[in-house]
C-alpha cells in the first residue's frame, strides 16, 4: 500500500508563491513523475509530501489517511535530495544503513538489507568509501541505496539524475525503471527532463510556476497537450506554433497561409487561433494538398534525422527530415502538414480546443 | 569527532597567506615597513616582556636604579609565592586562580549550552523579525559593562548573589550567550539543512537529526567559540571587582589588581600572578588565532 495525494498546497517564500494550489493523486505502485522547468516548484512539491516545509495551506494524504500534521518520520517515506544530502563524516555503508539505524532493525538485518542494495546498484566497492571520495554518479547510487533500502510507504526522488553525465544518465533511467519493477513501491520522481519524464513514467504532472497544468500518461501529455505552454515545454524539437483563425472549412494563418481547417475543431470563424505542429509531423516532401510554403532558414543535422527550420513569414517552423537532405538558406520549399494530428489552442487563454471529434 | 581545535581552525581557505604582490621598486617600502613594524613590536611587547623579567628577579634587582636588563639574579621565589601563603598552606591568589578557573570554566559551559541550540534555532527556522531578533541580542553587547553594573549590583543584592561565583558566573554566561550565539550562528548556516532533512526522513526526530548529524560536524566551530568565550570570562575585570568582595569568591583580575596598592607594593609577586594569569589566555589565542581576528566581526566567521 503506498497512495500518496496532496490538495490544494500553497506555499510562499516571500514574494515568491512557489506552490499555487497544487493538487496530485500518486496510485499504489505507480512511477509519478512531476515535470517542470527550473524554479516550477518540484523540490517545494516533495518538501512538502516529506513533512519537512510548513505549508501555507494544503493537505497531504498517504495511504488514504490526512498527514498534514505528522512529522517526516512518522510519514514512512524515503527521499533522495537533489543534493544527495550524504553524510559527510559516514562512510556509503553507514550512509545507506542509517534508516534501518533509525528503525532499530538489528545489524545483522542491516548487513543484509545494505548488501542487498549495493549489489542492486553496483557499489560494493564503495561502501567503505566517505561521500567526499565518491563521484557525482557515485554518490547519487548511495542516496537511491539510502533511500530504496527501506520499503516505506513511497519514494520521493528529486531530480536524482540530473547532475549526472549524458550517458550515465540514460542508463540510469533504465535501470531505475528496473528497480521500480522488481522492487514495487509507489515512487515520486521530480525531473525537469521531459524524456526523462517521458521515458519512464506511469504518469506525468507537469508544473509551472507552482500550478499543475495537466495530469496524464507521457502519451496524453504528449498527444494532448492541455495547453500551449505544456505543448511547448514536451517534446523535441519544440511544437512549432502558428497564429491564425479558422474562417468556413479553412485555417487562415496570419502569415497569409490557407490550410484545409481540421474536421475535429470546434472553434467559431474569427477566433485568435494558435496551431501547434510538432516537428514529426511536419515533412518537407510534397503530399497531399495541406501544405505552407517558405523558405529554408537553417539545418539542424542530429545524426539520426536532421531538423530543418522553414520560415513562413516571421515564424519558425520545425520540421523533421531525413538526415541526408540538403538544401541552400533562402531557397524556397513546402512543407507538407499532417493535420489530423496538428494541435489547435485559443491564442488569449493559451487552452487546447476541445478534441470532441477527433 | 576526532578533530583538534587547530584542525577546525586551520580548515578555511587559506586567506591568511596571500599578499598582495609587490610593485617593482617596493623594495625601500618593504625595508620602511620592517622598521616600523620592528618598533611597534618593541613597543607593543616591552610590557610583556618586563613582567617576565621582574617575575623571576629577585626583590633587590626589581627596585634596582638603573634598572637591570641582563645581569640579574633569576628566583622562581615569587612564583612559589603566587600559590603558597607565607604561613604555609594556600595563598589568597591560588584560591582566585582557582575561582577564576570555576567560573570562567561554568559560565562558557553554561553559554555554550544554552548559545549552540539558539544559534541553530536560528539558522534553521523561519521566525517572525528574526533580523531584528539578532540584532537585539547582538546590541546587549554594545554596552559596556561598566553602565550596566550599577543596576546589576543592586539586583544582585535584592536576590543575594552578591559575592557568589554564581552570581559571577550567571553575569559572565548572560554576556558570553549573545556572543555564542552569533558566532555558532556563522558555524551553523555552514552546514547544509538537508543532513537534518534526510536524518528525519530516515525517521529521526528533530532534535535527533541535530544531536547526531549537524552537531559532529559544528564541534570544531564550537571549540572556537568556547575558547572565545573562556577568554572574555578569564579576563573580565569590572562585573568582578564590583560583585565579589571576600577572597574565596574574588576571581583572579580582581585578586591581582588588589595586589597593588597599599604602602608597598611587590612587584615581583604582581608580575608573577600576571604571567600565571596571561599563561592559559597565550595558550587558548594560539589554539583560535585563526579566528582572532574575524571573531572580532562576531558572527562573520566563515570556515
Ligand atoms: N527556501 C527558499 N527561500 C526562498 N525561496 C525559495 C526557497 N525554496 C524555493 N524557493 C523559490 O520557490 C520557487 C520554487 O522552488 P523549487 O525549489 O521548488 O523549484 P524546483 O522546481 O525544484 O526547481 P529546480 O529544478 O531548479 O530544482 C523558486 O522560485 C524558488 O526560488
Ligand atoms: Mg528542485
Amino acid at each position: 500500500m503506498g497512495t500518496v495525494a496532496v490538495h490544494g498546497l500553497r506555499k510562499s517564500f516571500g514574494k515568491v508563491q512557489a506552490l499555487d494550489g497544487v493538487t496530485l493523486d500518486v496510485p499504489d505502485g505507480s512511477f509519478f513523475v512531476v515535470l517542470g522547468p527550473s524554479g516550477a516548484g518540484k523540490t517545494t512539491t516533495l518538501r512538502a509530501i516529506a513533512g519537512l516545509d510548513k505549508l501555507d495551506a494544503g493537505s497531504v494524504h498517504l495511504d488514504g489517511r490526512d498527514a498534514t500534521g505528522d512529522t517526516p518520520a512518522a510519514r514512512d517515506l524515503a527521499m533522495v535530495f537533489q543534493s544527495y544530502a550524504l553524510y559527510p563524516r559516514r562512510t556509503a555503508y553507514e550512509n545507506i544503513a542509517s534508516p534501518l539505524r533509525a528503525r532499530r532493525c538489528s545489524s545483522s538485518e542491516i548487513a543484509a538489507a545494505v548488501e542487498r542494495m549495493s549489489s542492486l546498484l553496483h557499489i560494493e566497492r564503495l561502501l567503505q568509501r566517505r561521500p567526499a571520495q565518491l563521484s557525482g554518479g557515485e554518490m547519487q547510487r548511495v542516496a537511491l541505496a539510502r533511500a530504496l533500502v527501506r520499503s516505506p510507504r513511497a519514494f520521493l526522488m528529486d531530480e536524482p539524475l540530473t547532475n549526472l553525465d549524458l550517458k550515465l544518465r540514460v542508463e540510469m533511467r533504465t535501470e531505475l525503471t528496473r528497480i521500480h519493477r522488481s522492487l514495487g513501491g509507489t515512487f515520486v520522481y521530480v525531473t525537469n527532463d521531459q524524456v526523462e519524464a517521458l521515458s519512464m513514467a506511469d504518469q506525468v504532472a507537469v508544473l509551472k510556476e507552482g500550478k499543475v497544468q495537466q495530469v496524464g500518461t507521457p502519451t496524453e501529455v504528449y498527444e494532448r497537450p492541455a495547453n500551449q505552454w505544456v505543448a511547448g515545454f514536451v517534446g523535441s524539437p519544440p511544437i512549432s506554433l502558428l497564429a491564425c483563425h479558422a474562417e468556413g472549412d479553412r485555417l487562415i494563418g496570419a502569415e497569409g497561409w490557407t490550410l484545409p481547417r481540421p474536421r475535429w475543431t470546434t472553434a467559431e470563424d474569427g477566433r485568435p487561433l494558435l496551431l501547434g505542429l510538432r516537428s514529426e509531423d511536419l515533412s518537407v516532401e510534397q503530399r497531399g494538398d495541406a501544405s505552407l510554403s517558405g523558405e529554408l532558414y537553417g539545418l539542424e543535422p542530429l545524426g539520426d534525422r536532421t531538423v530543418v527550420d522553414v520560415r513562413v513569414g516571421t515564424e519558425i517552423l520545425k520540421v523533421k527530415a531525413r538526415p541526408t537532405v540538403t538544401g541552400t538558406p533562402g531557397e524556397r520549399l513546402h512543407v507538407t502538414v499532417d493535420l489530423d494530428r496538428a494541435h489547435l489552442f485559443d491564442a488569449g487563454t493559451g487552452l487546447a480546443l476541445s478534441e470532441a471529434g477527433r | 569527532m576526532a578533530g583538534s581545535i587547530d584542525e577546525a581552525v586551520s580548515t578555511g581557505p587559506a586567506r591568511d597567506h596571500t599578499r598582495p604582490a609587490r610593485r617593482g621598486g617596493g623594495r625601500g617600502r618593504a625595508v620602511l615597513e620592517v622598521a616600523l613594524l620592528a618598533v611597534l613590536a618593541v613597543v607593543m611587547l616591552f610590557p610583556a616582556l618586563w613582567m617576565i623579567e621582574t617575575s623571576i628577579k629577585e626583590n633587590r634587582d626589581v627596585y634596582a636604579i638603573p634598572a637591570k636588563f641582563f645581569d640579574f639574579k633569576v628566583t622562581m621565589d615569587h612564583f612559589r609565592d603566587v600559590f603558597a601563603a607565607s604561613g604555609g598552606g594556600r595563598s589568597a591568589l591560588s584560591v582566585s586562580f582557582l575561582n577564576s578557573v570555576v567560573v570562567a570554566g561554568v559560565s562558557t559551559v553554561l553559554a555554550t549550552v544554552l548559545g549552540v541550540p539558539a544559534a541553530w534555532a536560528y539558522s534553521r527556522f523561519a521566525m517572525k523579525a528574526k533580523k531584528d531578533q539578532l540584532f537585539f541580542i547582538l546590541s546587549t553587547r554594545f554596552m559596556p559593562p561598566v553602565v550596566v553594573v550599577i543596576p546589576i549590583f543592586l539586583m544582585y543584592r535584592q536576590v543575594g548573589l552578591i559575592d557568589t561565583k554564581l552570581g559571577l558566573i550567571l553575569i559572565y554566561a548572560a554576556f558570553n550567550v549573545p556572543f555564542t550565539i552569533w558566532m555558532m550562528k556563522g558555524f551553523v548556516d555552514e552546514v547544509p539543512a538537508e543532513y537534518e532533512d534526510a536524518a528525519m526522513l530516515d525517521g529521526y526526530t528533530r532534535l535527533q537529526a541535530f544531536w547526531k548529524f549537524t552537531l559532529p560536524l559544528l564541534l570544531p566551530g564550537i571549540a572556537a567559540t568556547a575558547v572565545f568565550a573562556l577568554i572574555f570570562s578569564w579576563n573580565e575585570f569590572v562585573f568582578a571587582i564590583f560583585l565579589t568582595s571576600s577572597d574565596n569568591v574574588r576571581t583572579a583580575p580582581p585578586a591581582i589588581a588588589g595586589l597593588i596598592g597599599g604602602t608597598t607594593v611587590d612587584w615581583g609577586l604582581v608580575a608573577a600572578a600576571s604571567v600565571v594569569f596571561a599563561l592559559p589566555v597565550l595558550a587558548f589565542a594560539y589554539l583560535v588565532r585563526r579566528h582572532l581576528v574575524a571573531g572580532v566581526t562576531l558572527g562573520a566567521v566563515r570556515r
